[in-house]
């Protein structure tokens, strides 16, 4: 603060100064127009491209081969960094939530080491993965070996996984569910929440496994719908409530918002699950909520 | 003169001088109570604007260069010092917020400037690279969806522009990164107007993306460099979207690209991938990133900031220093790179990274990771 009053004052001093000494006007700038040094080396693949010259320069001339999207997808040996090996991907973390994820237990795809796409006559594309999963909750990370077959064919089918890590069972969360368990079975009002995380970001540290609980639940959804031209992730609990427990098994109605990346649409889903330290996670009905366009109108803005 | 004049004349000048000095004042001290770890509803982007501006007035000039479709001003702020040799100066855009729920786009755009407004009279290279360069910062393009997201707890993950549903419809906005004019409507884009990749009636036909069109279209000559930033995933995306289309600096573009996210990990881990979107995201096409290479500028990209789909767009508050600390090395990365190959021709052989450019970014990114006080 100290330096900044400093070089105020001074300031100050030094334009009272100027002022009377009559120092005035800016100095004046030539400006040379110099050589072009726009970056152009001729690259293999390039298209020339066309200039401003014929004003269509929104628009490229360029043969493209008529290909479907099938012939487009990669065969053999896929780079790990693009993007049918990480979609491919993305469903093994959607099995692994399914089968091992709980209010403590979340995974999350990390990387993948390499992957390998195959056509399977009369059945789908089949895909083999070595990728690495991060457990989020506790951090810790393992490496997976996975396989999803994509059907083809008639009908709406989902992908098919299978999937074997290292690890993944051996961390002990029992004490901490069987807790959350209780505390759900015994409280004396039902539980529920709203927008989990809020606009924010921000999640209630006691709405964390109901989050996460969502997460898993939205993890089937996910699983289900997913194709080689989907990337999904759940984007946020819009709403869940807690309703009678049954059966041992405590239960949950949400109403969850789903990223779809490819498409960049959020899908709106109305889940209904179980969950109970030994069954796990389970799915009893899900729906998806058509999402209401005209509701969409600008609020009273000044 | 008579001598009453004169003391007039004094007292006056003197009295406009404080004036003066105490915005500067005040517009400093402003900046550094702006929580740059939050986010911002646009009102206070717009006043902090104006106070970066007023606090720092031989850096930042600011210029209102369109209107949205509700008529809100289109506003950034000009980052440049004097060119002690008068040369003319080279051009870097970078826009924020063309799409409404990226949230941590604009919040790095406020972070840009603030490092660059602390910094660069502290730092030889940057104050170098600014008597070079201008740097033009756009902190939120889309400013009607950026304010629709901030109406209510339903509307925050909205993407698109707020135009009025064409004929027939009931659906608002257009996905202003699918309507810039480039190879508009191909590939990667819907027709129609209640999806989120809808691009518009024709290319162009959207007031944001043609007021950044044709503000940068005026300097395409200076420009050597095109960043737009948004999110999420973690990725670097170089033109084109289209999958049958390579840029002609393709190599070049992937060399500079690495090195940002080499520059990018070493600040906190975290792992940016580099690609073509058709390679490493998904096929689209009239993008502001493809807009920029086909008319010219060399070197233009996407970032993808943080995270890889745990928050996606809501990305929590607590993660805002972070990422943007590591946009801000990956950014700073690429016009360093831009800068030296330009203003330096003949030193360099044509490899991309730059070592002494490396170097002394590591420097600065170190001393801004220890503990830089906002």
């Amino acid at each position: 603060m100290c330096v900044l009053q400093l070089t105020i004052m001074s300031l100050r001093i030094i334009i009272v100064l100027a002022v009377f000494t009559g120092v005035t006007g800016s100095p004046s700038v030539t400006v040379r127009p110099e050589a072009d040094s726009v970056y152009v080396t001729a690259h293999p693949n390039s298209v020339p491209e066309t200039g401003e010259e014929t004003g269509f320069f929104g628009k490229l001339e360029v043969l493209v081969e008529d290909e479907t999207e099938e012939d487009m997808m990669a065969t053999g040996e896929l780079n790990p960094n693009h993007y049918p090996a990480q979609r491919a991907a993305k469903v093994v973390q959607h099995y692994l939530n399914t089968r091992y994820g709980s209010p403590y237990r979340l995974l999350g795809l990390q990387r993948v080491h390499s992957g390998n796409a195959e056509d399977v006559e009369d059945s789908g594309r089949k895909y083999q993965l070595e990728i690495s999963v991060q457990e989020m909750i506790g951090n810790t990370t393992e490496k997976c070996s996975a396989e999803v077959l994509f059907p083809r064919g008639e009908g709406q089918r989902s992908p098919q996984v299978q999937a074997s890590c290292e690890q993944l069972l051996k961390v002990n969360n029992t004490a901490q569910e069987e807790a959350l368990y209780k505390l759900f079975k015994t409280n004396q009002s039902l539980l529920s929440a709203q927008n989990l995380p809020d606009s924010y970001g921000h999640i209630e540290p006691d709405m964390k496994p109901l989050w996460h609980l969502s997460i898993v639940a939205s993890s089937a959804v996910m699983l289900n719908e997913s194709t080689e031209n989907t990337l999904y992730n759940m984007a946020q609990v819009a709403n869940i409530t807690q309703l009678a427990t049954e059966n041992d098994q405590v239960k949950f109605d949400c109403h969850v918002l789903l990223h779809e990346m490819v498409s960049q649409e959020i899908i709106h889903w109305k889940l209904l699950f179980t969950w109970s330290p030994p069954e796990g996670v389970k799915v009893l009905q899900m729906e998806q909520l058509p999402h209401c366009h005209d509701c969409e109108k600008p609020p009273n803005t000044n | 003169m008579e001598k009453k004049t004169l003391t007039l004349w004094v007292l006056s000048l003197f009295l406009l001088v404080l004036k003066t000095s105490n915005s500067l004042e005040e517009g400093l001290e402003s900046t550094r109570m702006h929580d740059y770890a939050k986010y911002h509803p646009m009102e206070e982007i717009y006043t902090w604007m104006e106070e970066v501006e007023r606090g720092n007035p031989e850096l930042v000039s600011s210029a209102v260069y369109g209107r949205t479709y509700e008529g809100s001003n289109i506003t950034l702020l000009k980052l440049g010092l004097e060119n002690p040799e008068g040369k003319e100066k080279k051009v870097i855009w970078v826009d924020c917020g063309i799409h409404a729920r990226e949230w941590i786009a604009p919040a790095f755009c406020q972070w840009f400037v603030k490092e660059i407004v602390h910094s660069y009279k502290t730092n030889k290279k940057l104050e170098q690279m600014l008597q070079n360069l201008d740097v033009y910062v756009t902190p939120v393009v889309n400013v009607d969806g950026y304010i629709f997201t901030w109406a209510n707890e339903s509307t925050r993950l909205w993407r698109k522009s707020r135009s009025d549903p064409p004929p027939n419809s009931s659906c608002y906005g257009v996905d202003l990164n699918r309507n810039f004019n480039a190879n508009w409507g191909t590939v990667g884009v819907s027709f129609d107007s209640c999806q989120n990749n809808y691009c518009g009636k024709a290319a162009g036909s959207e007031p944001e993306a043609k007021a950044v069109m044709d503000f940068v279209g005026k300097m395409v000559n200076q420009t050597l460099c095109f960043l737009t930033i948004h999110s999420a995933g973690q990725l670097i995306l170089l033109p084109y979207g289209h999958p049958q289309i390579t840029a002609p600096n393709y190599d070049e573009l992937v060399a500079v690209g690495e090195a940002a996210a080499a520059e990018m990990k070493n600040v906190h881990g975290m792992g940016y991938t580099v690609g073509t979107s058709p390679q490493i995201l998904y096929a689209n096409s009239g993008s502001s990133r493809d807009w920029a290479r086909l008319i010219g500028i060399p070197f233009s990209y996407t970032f993808e900031l943080r995270d890889k789909g745990e928050f996606s767009h809501l990305l929590p508050e607590e993660q805002i220093q972070p990422a943007c600390e590591e946009a801000y090395a990956g950014a700073l990365s690429i016009i360093a790179n831009v800068h030296d190959k330009t203003f330096n021709s003949g030193t360099r052989p044509n490899a991309a990274v730059s070592g002494v450019a490396m170097g002394i970014l590591t420097i600065m990114v170190v001393s801004f990771t220890a503990g830089v006080k906002v």
